[in-house]
């Protein structure tokens, strides 16, 4: 560095080459440090032969504590990890899990269960019926507990013998042991419940095939085979990891390029894609729920015509033509359906198959009804590409019979207080469906219910629901429900639209996936090749 | 200098105190019942009630904000309402991704504004300076969204060379890792070089017609000489100051981007948050967002007046 | 000196003597690539007025036998995946873009500038308090904030505008201010004051017509942004509701079908990329044009 006589030009040329200096140095440090992080990290995890099983759903579940849970997704994710007393086959026969078989006494208001004897939760406790009657009263008394209503049928539950319970009914309640193969059926480890309380969702341990390693909020859920599973030896895969990815076309695109192996809720608009993919296989089977518009019937402030009479209503589902619907939006995929549960259902009334669209019907009962058109409604419709298409195809064909949707999407969060509150006309909104009958309708249907949020209320169809879930016969019950579906056909306080399908997208190296009726990914049996 | 930074303390509580009153009552006044949204399907109003109880929701507004500021000042930010999980370890558990994507964003931001608007400031009215114009701007002036799901149809699906989504971090695998923030951060640091553009070459254009450079062409050094190693010096420390205070613009950005690649950062978590109607966890994302957004304009402003001595009076 | 020599002292003519706005003008037409931008954004805007005339299709008609076809002599741009024109839709939907554009800046700068001269011009308390509430919102994430206040609004475009427009108006207060006191020190604006002019007439009359090429530049910039916040709040299904075209909402439609149906993402994306250049281009010729360095 050259001093010269001061000058404000020279201060600057030193100023400059000292910050030339500095910013050398800089680079120097900079560069160095760039390299000593490549050493750092370029150790790669030494390779070990441990097979792993990449799972992507469409969201990220809510909590992972089978009390307080409350999203389908999760239930992918609890199959994994957290056995229940019983489950369902393809069939949706009810078939033993923890439990060995079920019993209901004449009376129907006592329910004994036997327990699998030998088995152990993830944290080397056993399960006996001490554990088994502690876990079922957790679901029942937990404050923020989801599963009340499903075990409200529950007066108490009785330790008969170490491998034996039995659960004592307020009243007869047929469908309690589809509930058992739910959530409300999962087990858990008392010694774990008791130390993390609420916060054992953060922690769970379970029964299940594999046990819970970490979880990183929206990006994945690791789960580990589980040493001593008691049905270990059809566990063949040692690691499960859960992605989150919600753009469905990013998932495929995932599953395409070999990063995940299994995908669900797959567009129906891609299967076209992935049936001519040789590297890839599609699953799918019919989904338990159902998509519908329900209809605002008692607590519609402006008392609009769809509220008024039944006609209009039966002249809407006349104006929508199923079949061009799910050719338009889901490429014929999917299934049309007019009832709570899909034609394909055992339950299913064959007296009452789907209507044609039939315009100048719709039109002749608007006009019996007495209505000025066009008949102006307010259709809300939840956030959702996919359900927004499905509106607009509705709209559509409502103008022709001399409707006016008028279509409001609202965000999903806000649905369900408009819902409640009655601030709708036209409600489209999807069920995710039980296994028992019963699941799809009483809720929505009964006048006394929970989420019967258009207010339908008519007593014959409330005595034929109670009377639905007294009997466990088949036969029966099927009676029964013939003549509430007419009952429902004519009244119409929730038009059924159709029904999705289950749709799984998977690598040609797993082997054994086979899809079930709920939708939700079994583990036991899947190979990796 | 000490009376600057004093100043500019003092004003931060006021500010911090605004930005938490602000995302505080954006929130609660967003439509829909958060302890409905939790119930989702399983409406049982027993439940219901007692959620509402325990995350004070039952309460009048003012008294919920209470709450909320007492828990934060004394280090608990509350919890998720949807999976339960803290929100502070959230934050802890995204901070280091977003960071990533960020730093990563800002590198290719400045690998692209800063040599356009040098070509644009010295070739100024030829078709270079319209080029390079073009070449940056085009950042801005794409949706990043659309962007990003272009880049993942070109080069996940069609091509197959980089991961459509997910994020591997640095400590696992560095190679993985960068293919699967690459895409991510350049469609964030796009939008950022136009801006950086628009500094280096307003930057330059200043540096190149003071008496500094004058005086450098005057003494015969080529070009080339006086744009490298003189104006840009000069021209480069305001620009990156500035482009540090672009933290806050790809925050932004990050919020869309992330949600297309399935990236695991801040702007995932505080949308989903918001549809959820999770409001402690996008109080209180907002609330540590905006403290390093606001200290980082102090530290900026501060080093600007340490390299220009002239502000210093 | 008699009146007659100084009638014979020949006055400039008074083409000789340039506006500032002329002169601007004039620099604005030599930058070749606003000159582009104004072609566009022009063309865009005559799309968009004269839409009901020129689209071939009316934009909603859907048609179950359409659906997804590529582009054809038919339908130019193919159809979505409703069955419906996405030319005509494109077309609308530039009514959509521009008015938000138009609108969410007309509301920022209308709240923003008078904002900015208060605090900017009194100072003291109020312009402490402006200034905190200002930085507060410049310090939360823009899309958030638009995000929020859409969401509780409710969703449409009316509304995407109004919270657009409020989360950009910080950004308006700020400039207006910075730009308030730079110029109240100088003589002119002194010299109001000395001749007695009460304080709102120098801020309208004396300050703002001098700090306007600064907002003007701001507010083209702003209107590019604000376009892309619109199609940003669309895709998130919080502005335009269906069937209403609008781009953002277009995209969001078209994510599900990029390897199906490539030409519905196409041209929505297209048309922003398009108006938000030239108008990114126009702000930043205007930048040039009226930078009192150049000649």
């Amino acid at each position: 560095m050259i001093r010269q006589s001061g000058n404000r030009f020279s201060e600057k040329i030193i100023f400059k080459q000292e910050h030339e200096d500095m910013v050398t140095v800089t680079m120097k440090i900079l560069r160095l440090a760039v390299m000593a992080l490549a050493l750092l990290t370029s150790s790669e995890a030494s390779v070990r032969a441990e097979t792993t099983l990449r799972i992507g759903l469409s969201d990220d579940p809510d909590i992972l504590d089978p009390s307080m849970a409350r999203t389908y997704i999760g239930r992918i994710v609890f199959a994994a990890f957290c056995d229940k007393l019983f489950d369902i086959d393809e069939k949706l026969n009810i078939v033993p899990q923890l439990a060995l078989s079920h019993e209901t006494s004449a009376d129907g208001k006592e329910v004994t269960i036997k327990l699998r004897p030998g088995v152990k939760f993830q944290d080397g406790e056993p399960l006996d019926a001490e554990a088994a009657k502690f876990s079922i009263e957790r679901h029942m008394t937990l404050p923020t507990s989801f599963r009340k209503s499903e075990l409200a049928s529950v007066d108490h539950v009785e330790v008969v013998d170490p491998l034996t319970i039995k659960l004592v009914l307020k009243t007869p309640f047929a469908p309690l042991i589809s509930q058992l193969t739910d959530r409300a059926g999962m087990m858990l480890s008392p010694k774990a419940v008791k130390e993390e309380g609420d916060k054992f969702g953060l922690h769970p341990v379970c029964a299940g095939p594999y046990k819970f390693v970490e979880r990183v909020a929206q990006d994945r859920m690791v789960f580990e085979k589980f040493a001593d599973y008691w049905n270990k030896d059809n566990v063949f895969i040692d690691r499960i990891v859960f992605l989150p990815i919600n753009d469905a076309t990013v998932r495929l695109a995932n599953l395409k390029s070999g990063s995940l192996d299994l995908i669900e809720r797959v567009l129906a608009t891609d299967l076209k894609d992935i049936r001519s993919d040789p590297k890839l296989v599609l699953s799918t089977t019919p989904s338990l729920g159902y998509q519908g518009l329900t209809i605002n019937i008692a607590n519609d402030k402006n008392k609009g015509a769809l509220s008024q009479s039944e006609k209009v209503r039966q002249a809407l589902e006349l104006s929508i033509d199923r079949e061009a619907l799910n050719q338009v939006v889901f490429n014929g995929e999917f299934t049309p359906g007019n009832q709570w549960i899909s034609p394909t259902h055992p339950y299913y009334q064959q007296a009452f198959p789907i209507p044609k669209r039939d315009v100048a019907k719709a039109r002749a009962l608007l006009k019996e009804a007495g209505v000025a058109l066009p008949v102006s409604v307010d259709y809300m419709v939840s956030k959702g590409a996919e359900t927004e298409a499905v509106a607009q195809v509705v709209q559509s064909m409502a103008a022709e019979a001399g409707f006016d949707l008028k279509i409001r999407v609202v965000e999903f969060a806000t649905t369900f207080k408009e819902s409640q509150a009655g601030e709708f006309q036209i409600f489209q909104i999807d069920w995710s469906g039980r296994i028992d009958p019963d699941g799809n309708s009483y809720i929505f249907m009964h006048s006394k219910a929970p989420q019967n949020d258009g207010g339908y209320s008519n007593p014959e169809a409330d005595k034929l629901m109670e009377e639905g879930r007294l009997t466990g016969d088949f036969a029966q019950r099927k009676a029964i429900y013939e003549k509430l579906t007419k009952i429902l056909l004519n009244d119409e306080p929730i038009i059924y639209i159709y029904h999705r399908k289950y749709l799984f997208a998977q690598s040609n190296r797993l082997e054994g996936f086979k899809p079930m009726p709920d939708g939700i990914v079994r583990v036991i049996g899947l190979k990796l090749k | 200098m000490l009376s600057f930074l004093a100043k500019r303390l003092a004003q931060l509580v006021p500010t911090l105190f605004f930005v938490s009153i602000l995302i505080f009552s954006l929130q609660h006044l967003l439509p829909g019942d958060p302890a409905l949204v939790m119930a989702g399907e399983e409406r049982d109003p027993a439940v219901i009630e007692k959620i509402r109880q325990q995350y004070h929701l039952d309460k009048p507004i003012p008294v919920q904000y209470v709450y909320w500021i007492k828990g934060v000042l004394s280090g608990d930010f509350g919890q998720s309402l949807r999976n339960n999980m803290s929100v502070l370890n959230l934050i802890a558990q995204k901070l280091p991704v977003t960071m990533q994507l960020g730093s990563m964003a800002i590198v290719i931001a400045f690998m692209i504004g800063i040599p356009a608007g040098i070509v644009s400031a010295v070739k100024r009215g030829t078709l270079w300076d319209y080029g390079a114009n073009l070449f940056a701007l085009w950042g801005i002036s794409t949706p990043n969204f659309w962007l990003g799901i272009m880049l993942i149809f070109l080069f996940s699906i069609e091509l197959g060379w980089l991961p459509a989504s997910g994020y591997v971090p640095l400590s696992e695998n560095w190679r993985a890792s960068l293919a699967s923030t690459i895409m991510p951060a350049f469609v964030l640091g796009n939008a950022i070089a136009a801006i950086l553009m628009r500094h280096t070459r307003s930057a330059m254009l200043q540096v190149l017609e003071s008496d500094y450079v004058r005086t450098a062409r005057a003494k015969g050094l080529s070009e080339r000489s006086v744009i490298l190693k003189h104006a840009m010096r000069n021209a480069l420390t305001p620009v990156i100051t500035l482009g540090a205070l672009e933290l806050g613009t790809l925050l932004s950005g990050a919020v869309l981007t992330e949600q297309i690649f399935s990236i695991p950062g801040f702007g995932k978590l505080i949308v989903d948050a918001v549809f959820n109607r999770d409001y402690a966890v996008v109080q209180g994302v907002v609330l540590v967002t905006a403290t390093i957004y606001i200290t980082l304009n102090l530290i900026a402003d501060i080093a600007y007046i340490l390299v220009n001595p002239r502000l210093r009076a | 000196m008699t009146d007659a020599a100084l009638d014979t002292i020949p006055m400039a003519d008074s083409d000789e003597l340039e506006s500032p706005a002329r002169r601007a003008l004039r620099r604005l037409m030599r930058r070749k690539g606003a000159v582009a931008g104004l072609v566009v954004i022009g063309t865009f805007i005559v799309l968009a007025l004269f839409a009901p005339v020129i689209t071939p299709y009316d934009p909603i008609a859907t048609s179950w036998t359409l659906v997804r076809k590529p582009p054809s002599a038919l339908h130019w741009f193919g159809t979505d995946d409703l069955g419906r024109d996405i030319l005509s839709r494109t077309i609308y939907g530039a009514r959509a873009s521009l008015m938000a554009g138009a609108i969410s800046v007309g509301i920022a700068s209308g709240v923003g500038v008078p904002f900015g001269l208060l605090s900017g011009y009194r100072g003291g308390f109020i312009d402490a308090l402006i200034s905190r509430i200002t930085d507060a919102m410049l310090a939360c994430p823009f899309l958030i904030l638009a995000i929020a206040l859409a969401a509780f609004l409710g969703p449409s475009l009316g509304n995407a505008m109004i919270a657009i427009g409020i989360t950009t108006t910080p950004i308006f207060v700020r400039l207006t201010r910075g730009q308030v006191m730079g110029v109240k020190v100088e003589d002119y604006v002194e010299a109001a004051r000395a001749m007695g002019n009460p304080r709102w007439r120098i801020a309208l009359f004396h300050i703002l017509p001098n700090i306007m090429p600064a907002l003007l530049v701001q507010a083209t910039l702003s209107i590019a942004a604000a376009i892309i916040a619109e199609a940003a709040l669309s895709f998130l299904g919080l502005g335009q509701q269906p069937p209403a075209p609008s781009w953002g909402s277009m995209l969001n439609a078209a994510q599900r079908f990029l390897t199906n149906a490539p030409w519905m993402a196409l041209w929505p994306g297209l048309a922003i990329f398009l108006v938000v250049l030239s108008f990114n281009l126009v702000g930043d010729g205007l930048r040039d044009a009226l930078d009192p360095r150049e000649r």
